[in-house]
């Protein structure tokens, strides 16, 4: 295995989640905090669950996006390093859910930045939760690999 | 400096980082089994580190890129200089400097959390900064030498100094910012400081901080080690045992204080070097 292949192994080996509650009913999140339980440990993939968004590589969002957290939101996707994947958890940051039509809700997560993978449920069970991280690993690797052409290209 | 002293020091600068990552990887593994997880791969910590290298940087301010080299530098240094059984002095005070920088550069953000983080770790230095000088004035008491090379010609040291092992211990498990002393950093996701220290670092220069942490690591359990210098081979059983010792501790103890971090350990390892250097004397 040569150096490039363990880099590209290494994203995906290597995601560390940040997780915020974008005005939930809690439901989501407390099925996030299941994923990390001895039970369902989605440390076994290496996922480490951190605070930080300069450490994260995957944003996960729960619940629906309002005018009021829509700032928070952008702020902190925008505060988080390339390459970076969006996991929308829930029927809430899917498309809004049975609020879409309150009027304060704007809708569903990427409504306000890009999302990469959707899991749906309401609230989403914990595996439908890990499938969905391992997938956005893939996503991570797979976008890590366009950084490094973009930047071949610029040369 | 001869050739030979050459191939010592770069055969340690090399070798030290993939011990270290190899325990801490064994350390998470662990952890995961303690508390009855089935944990990440044993080549976790690689993986990490080299995602962190390959991340977009992002900087704050150009002093914390120099900060987080000097650390790094600092400590390839004084493991490189334990190889060469340099002074011991010279080799704790090499390591200061490179803290010192790591701190002024978690200063020099405007990040209250980072802030809180870097007086936290200086809190940590005063902690167990008096514990190393005391055991190297112990060691002084022994062998009559601060030079590595003489200091491993006595070789049973862990039988005079049994108080001053039991204190390097200690100083492993505040180094690697282990819980009850897992201050600055908010180890293992408590968040409560979201990283306290490393907060502002991010990308390449957090990787650098933790290969510079494995450094330092294996520069601790280097130290207890030559405390039987007579077959390296137990003594490096010796620092396992106390490494694996420090994850227990981790995983049964809360995390306390910054006040009962410091009356602990000075007034430990005040008691301890005295009965200790007494205990030689009266040996004599």
């Amino acid at each position: 295995m040569g150096l490039k292949e363990f880099i590209e192994k290494s994203f995906k080996k290597s995601p560390w989640v940040l997780h915020y509650n974008c005005s939930s009913c809690n439901g989501c999140d407390i099925e996030i905090l299941a994923c990390m339980t001895p039970l369902y440990d989605m440390e076994r993939f290496g996922m480490v669950n951190v605070g930080n968004p300069k450490h994260a590589d995957i944003l996960v969002v729960t619940g629906t996006v309002n005018t009021r957290n829509k700032e928070i939101l952008k702020n902190i996707y925008d505060q988080m390093p390339d390459p970076k994947v969006v996991v929308a958890v829930g029927v809430c940051a899917a498309t809004g859910g049975v609020f879409r039509e309150a009027y304060n809700v704007i809708g569903g997560i990427d409504k306000v930045i890009p999302v990469d993978v959707y899991v749906p449920g309401c609230p989403a069970k914990p595996e439908a939760i890990i499938d969905g991280l391992y997938k956005a690993t893939e996503i991570l690797k797979e976008k890590y690999e366009k950084m490094g052409k973009a930047e071949e290209v610029l040369k | 400096m001869t050739l030979n002293e050459v191939v010592i020091f770069i055969a340690a600068v090399v070798i030290a980082p993939f011990i270290g990552g190899f325990l801490s990887g064994i350390d998470r593994k662990l952890t995961a089994f303690i508390q009855g997880r089935y944990g990440p791969p044993i080549w976790q910590p690689f993986y990490d580190v080299i995602k962190l290298l390959y991340k977009q940087k992002l900087l704050v301010n150009d002093f914390q890129v120099f900060s987080a080299y000097m650390y790094l530098l600092s400590a390839i240094l004084s493991v490189g200089l334990f190889a060469l059984k340099a002074d011991l002095l010279m080799i704790l005070f090499i390591m200061s400097v490179g803290l010192v920088f790591y701190i002024a550069g978690a200063l020099s953000t405007k990040s209250p959390y980072s802030q809180v983080g870097a007086q936290r770790e200086l809190m940590q230095m005063l902690a167990y900064e008096p514990m190393l000088i005391f055991f190297v004035i112990s060691v002084y008491n022994v062998t009559g030498s601060f030079n590595l090379a003489q200091i491993m010609t006595h070789g049973r040291l862990i039988l005079d100094l049994p108080l001053m092992f039991l204190l390097l211990g200690l100083v492993l498990t505040i180094k690697l910012k282990k819980s009850p002393f897992d201050l600055s950093a908010s180890e293992h996701a408590h968040q409560e400081l979201v990283r306290g220290i490393l907060t502002d670092y991010s990308g390449p220069y957090l990787a650098l901080i933790h290969i510079a942490d494995w450094y330092e690591m294996i520069l601790i359990l280097a130290m207890i080690a030559i405390l039987w210098s007579q077959n390296l081979v137990i003594g490096a059983l010796i620092a396992l045992a106390t490494f694996f010792m420090d994850i227990v501790i981790d995983n049964i103890t809360a995390r306390m204080t910054v006040k009962w971090m410091l009356a602990f350990s000075w007034s430990i390892s005040i008691l301890f070097t005295i009965i200790n250097i007494a205990y030689i004397y009266f040996r004599r």
